[in-house]
């Protein structure tokens, strides 16, 4: 299987007042064809960087990124992201919002109104087509830019914590939908969390990063069949794999002073 | 997808307009009505050397009946206008320039700075001396008083601009006119709309001024005229007529501010 992103020994540094700071340290991963990739790791070791290299919102400093073999150059609707503020336009109503990327692209009316259609019903907002985003609550908000996201036909999915500002059943509710969703318009998934649960609960792989400097850790298989359901969640195998990655996250080796 | 028990927080009283607030406006007309009697009660003895209300009223039908009020505000109205579109319409795309590109920040912050400095009305010396008598000098300071109103507020309303909301837009394939047009723009509306509010109270504030000063016509320059003959009820008329004509425009303003800003999260 030819993989779908390839990070290849990707670093960023960042320059602060004269001395350089290194966010992301030669990273490398191969992301297969419809896998659904989580990365967990701590507050500042370089996941959002990563991310926004993969997007096209941030360059590397060393090393590079491809989707599909290109290699990646500024951002483009191939690549869909999803972010924590959820970043809706708050002017537009939830339809429009999911109209936007195809008005960007020229799309007509008839066919606009026909794909997003298609993706507010697959999050379950139909009814809320016209309603403005300040009347939804944050797991509404949510489904409307997984919606917008989807409308552009996007082959991977980059998502940046974005259950993160929800609540504890919210969240629950979300990954349930997120993966249904996955499965019948099956895309590319890299998904950061800083939440271990959810990191092993809706992901094929969980890539668990370490920081100063930001870099990959381990990358942790997660052998456990879809649709994942409350019973996966609760069972002594969800339990075993949770504790290894718990482990790698929160019992970190110092790091290899050979980085810097 | 299943469906989940989540509800919208507001979705069936969104738009709805409040429920009208009788209490506030009997209590506004009262106080208005008591402010009044005061006035009458205070002047009726000719201890305080104002005019009576009933005075006023009479000057006021005077006035108004011979279309002198009329053709004095008119005449302010008229130049409030002028100075006040020409100063919002260059604002906008000034601070639009500004808050986007940073030569055009860097060129023109020190002269705004400094001229935010100056009050308006200091510039009617030069203005007059410059541009003459006519009209030119008056709209010019109008429109200097609206313009560095507006400006900052618009200049603000683009860096405010939410980054991540620039994000979503770039990763959807916007490039940078389809984002200054369909984000940057929508997004500082509420801060413009409250510069040109700005603009257009320190806008009439200047004109009233600046009849004062140098005028032929207008409500300032009616004052003016009545002050050199102790005319009391002519300055009273006018100063109704101020107070009245901008808070309508104020009015009008805030409603036009609201339909457009109707989308924004209020706390
Ligand atoms: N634009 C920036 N300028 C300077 N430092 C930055 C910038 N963006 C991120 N960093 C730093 O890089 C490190 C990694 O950031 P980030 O990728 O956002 O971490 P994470 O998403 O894993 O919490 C952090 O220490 C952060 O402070
Ligand atoms: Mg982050």
């Amino acid at each position: 299987m030819t993989p779908k992103i390839v990070f290849d020994n990707v670093s960023r540094r960042f320059d602060l007042k004269g001395s350089s700071f290194l966010a992301l340290d030669r990273f490398s991963l191969d992301v297969g064809d419809g896998e659904f990739v989580t990365v967990v790791g701590p507050s500042g070791c370089g996941k959002s960087t990563a991310l926004n290299i993969a997007a096209g919102l941030l360059e590397a400093s060393d090393g590079r990124v491809t989707v599909d073999g290109r290699p990646v150059s500024g951002p483009g609707p191939e690549r869909g992201m999803i972010f924590q503020q959820y970043a809706l336009f708050p002017w537009l109503t939830v339809r429009d919002n999911v109209e936007f990327g195809l008005r960007i692209r020229g799309e007509p009316a008839a066919r606009r109104r026909e794909i997003a259609e298609r993706f507010i019903d697959l999050v379950g907002l139909s009814q809320f087509a016209d309603a403005l985003p300040k009347t939804l609550s944050g797991g509404m908000k949510q489904r409307c830019a997984i919606a917008r996201a989807y409308a552009v036909d996007p082959v991977i999915l980059l998502m940046d914590e974005p259950f993160g500002a929800l609540d504890a059943l919210t969240r629950v509710q979300l990954q349930d939908q997120l993966l249904e969703t996955w499965s019948r318009e099956r895309r590319t998934v890299m998904f950061i969390t800083h939440d271990v649960d959810e990191a092993v609960y809706l992901a094929n792989r969980v890539v668990v990063m370490a920081a100063r400097p930001g870099r990959l850790q381990e990358v942790i298989e997660v052998d456990l069949p879809y649709p994942r359901t409350e019973q996966i969640r609760l069972s002594p195998e969800f339990a075993a794999i949770r504790n290894r990655v718990w482990h790698a996250v929160y019992h970190q080796p110092p790091a290899a002073q050979a980085a810097r | 997808m299943n469906s989940v028990a989540e509800k919208p927080r507001a979705a069936s009283s969104a738009g709805r307009p409040a429920a009208f607030d009788y209490g506030s406006l009997a209590l506004n007309i009262a106080g208005v009505i008591a402010g009044i009697a005061i006035w009458w009660a205070l002047t009726a003895s000719g201890a305080v050397g104002l005019p009576r209300p009933p005075d006023v009223l009479t000057r006021f039908i005077e006035l108004a009946g011979n279309g002198q009020l009329l053709r004095d505000t008119a005449a302010s109205l008229a130049r409030v206008l002028a100075g006040f579109l020409l100063g919002v319409l260059l604002a906008i795309p000034v601070g639009f320039a500004m808050g986007w590109y940073k030569v055009a920040r860097a060129l023109v912050e020190p002269y705004l700075q400094f001229f935010r400095m100056i009050p308006p009305l200091a510039i009617i010396p030069l203005a007059i001396v410059t541009m003459g008598i006519e009209e030119t000098p008056k709209i010019f300071v109008i429109f200097l008083a609206s313009f560095l109103a507006s400006v900052v507020a618009t200049y603000q309303g683009v860096i405010s601009v939410d980054r991540t909301m620039i994000n979503a837009a770039r990763v959807l394939g916007a490039g940078d006119f389809t984002i200054f047009r369909r984000v940057v723009v929508p997004a500082s509306t509420p801060f413009i709309l409250v510069g040109v509010r700005i603009g257009l109270g320190s806008a009439w504030a200047t004109v009233v001024a600046a009849e004062l000063i140098a005028a032929q016509s207008g409500l300032g320059y009616r004052m003016q005229q009545a002050q050199l003959y102790y005319d009391l009820p002519t300055i009273f008329v006018s100063l109704f007529a101020i107070g009245i004509l901008g808070l309508a425009m104020d009015r009008a303003l805030q409603a036009i501010e609201r339909r457009l800003t109707i989308w924004q999260e209020r706390i």
